[in-house]
């Protein structure tokens, strides 16, 4: 019983100690709502959801639980909330493994007027104080990373051929399920596989100017058109981090998320509501110069402790909630 | 013919890969931030008894296995098979050389077996952890040396082939680790 006091209470020390972050650089917290009549579009992230009572509503209503707050906080930037954080739950179906969990923390915080590397350098000393250590850190393109961990001098022409040769090169066990000229796929099996074990091996990475088509919602960049204002923060192989230069023009929103749909349909998947509240205020208002970061608090709380499964550090995994 | 999905993963599901029977040990899913999701997967053949690592594609199938496991009792060996029985049943299987080639030195007539099954037929055989064999032919060795601190080869009644202690004589009964192919003691 002393070990679970003990590793609760740590816990509870890395909440005060982010808060205390956030607070002494004035960037308030928000608790954003859980549920929402719409959900995020986006292929790779499955929402739950939920039949809920509204009352004026003879039927039951689907509600989504948020995979991740940033609609409801974009929408509060264009209001003027000025910085925000959210510190809480959020939930992303079907991912169970030694880094996920359905349900899991996550902290969330924009900075008005941040460039992409302005935020970057934020998460990296946010990283520092809570793993109580200075880091060697390491900044690497998208591109040149993949010069310097795949011996794939230009992602930006490289062929499916380049990148199996570059995992058969590198002992990757055999790959079931792939179309020969699934290029996109190739390349992220490259990232995932072979570039990423090498990625905060030693410390902390920061993988930047991701490519435009795997821009998310952020900028394109305005020097190089080929690529996106985001990064990941990387600490052990883990990707700790995801963040952008955030785009504001609501009718790229919008033209993101209907491509996001139209690929849900050709995928099978099922089709979700688009955020309507958060185009109209996009439309109506402006979302102010803005860079923003979702970091895994159970992953960073991992690595402070050295556990090997993020359940470890949690009081209840799924399985057992 | 049944099929499982990767959702469907866990340690001990048994599915078909190039028509072999497989059983998955550990399987990992795989899902960067926003990008396809994967699952790492290290499963053994169960024909080979040979480890494999793949990486599957979220969303994809593959046949699953009609593999079981069975304790059956050891008959006989007529030069070509080794025949096993199911005790309640009666039913009789024979396995083919290449199911017991690694244990059929630890095979011992009416000891149970735990056999794998694979669509009826049997692919491997595990006998019991520790048997009991005579020696047949060993070297006379020393009387007096009781410390156990040499050591010589003894041939058993089966034909294995174990280091011995040098005191064990020709004509008495060890008793043999089968997982390890190790002597464990004199039997009384």
């Amino acid at each position: 019983m002393i070990n679970r006091r003990n590793t609760l209470q740590k816990r509870s020390n890395l909440l005060k100690q982010v808060r205390a972050f956030f607070y002494a650089r004035s960037v308030i917290e928000v608790d954003t709502p859980i549920l929402s009549q719409a959900a995020t579009p986006d292929v790779h992230l499955p929402s739950l959801n939920t039949q809920v009572q509204v009352p004026g509503n003879s039927e039951k209503q689907t509600y989504y639980l948020h995979t991740s707050p940033e609609y409801p906080m974009k929408r509060l930037l264009c209001e003027g909330s000025g910085d925000i954080f959210y510190l809480g739950k959020v939930f992303r179906d079907a991912d169970l493994s030694p880094r996920h969990q359905i349900e899991f923390t996550m902290l969330e915080w924009y900075r008005i007027g941040f460039s992409m590397q302005d935020l970057i350098d934020e998460v990296i000393e946010l990283v520092q104080v809570v793993m109580e250590q200075t880091m060697l850190i390491e900044k690497l393109s998208y591109q040149q990373a993949f010069a310097k961990y795949a011996q794939i001098n230009d992602v930006f022409s490289a062929s499916v051929e380049d990148y199996q040769a570059c995992l058969t090169q590198n002992n990757i066990p055999q790959i079931i399920g792939v179309d020969k000229d699934d290029k996109d796929l190739w390349e992220q099996l490259v990232l995932t596989e072979v570039i990423e074990p090498h990625l905060g091996k030693d410390g902390l990475s920061v993988l930047y100017h991701f490519p435009a088509k795997d821009a998310a919602l952020a900028q394109i960049s305005v020097e190089n058109p080929q690529v996106a204002e985001r990064f990941e923060l990387y600490v052990k192989g883990v990707e700790l981090a995801n963040g952008y230069h955030e785009l504001a023009d609501s009718d790229l929103y919008r033209q993101r998320f209907e491509a996001s749909l139209k690929q849900r349909e050709q995928l099978g998947l099922t089709q979700v509501p688009l955020d309507e509240n958060l185009l109209t205020t996009l439309s109506n208002k402006t979302l102010p110069d803005c860079s923003g970061v979702a970091l895994g608090i159970d992953r960073l709380f991992a690595l402070q402790q050295n556990f090997e499964n993020i359940q470890q550090g949690i009081c209840f995994g799924i399985e057992e909630a | 013919m049944a099929t499982y999905s990767t959702t469907d993963f866990k340690g001990g599901l048994k599915f078909l890969m190039d028509g072999q029977p497989c059983s998955i040990v550990e399987n990992t899913q795989v899902r960067p931030g926003k990008g396809q999701a994967f699952n790492r997967v290290k499963y053994r053949n169960l024909v080979t008894g040979k480890m494999v690592e793949n990486t599957f594609k979220a969303g994809e199938k593959v046949e699953a296995a009609d593999v079981v496991e069975t304790d059956l009792q050891y008959l006989y060996n007529d030069g070509e098979f080794w025949h096993f029985m199911d005790e309640s049943s009666f039913e009789q299987y024979q396995a083919p050389e290449s199911a017991v080639a690694d244990v059929k030195k630890w095979l011992i007539e009416q000891d149970i077996c735990t056999v794998t099954l694979f669509n009826g037929q049997p692919i491997a055989a595990v006998p019991p952890k520790q048997i009991t064999l005579e020696v047949t032919d060993t070297d006379p060795g020393l009387k007096g040396d009781t410390a156990g601190t040499g050591g010589k080869p003894a041939t058993l009644s089966t034909g294995a082939v174990v280091q011995v202690p040098l005191f064990v004589q020709i004509g008495e009964k060890v008793i043999v680790n089968t997982e390890k192919g190790e002597y464990v003691s004199r039997a009384k």
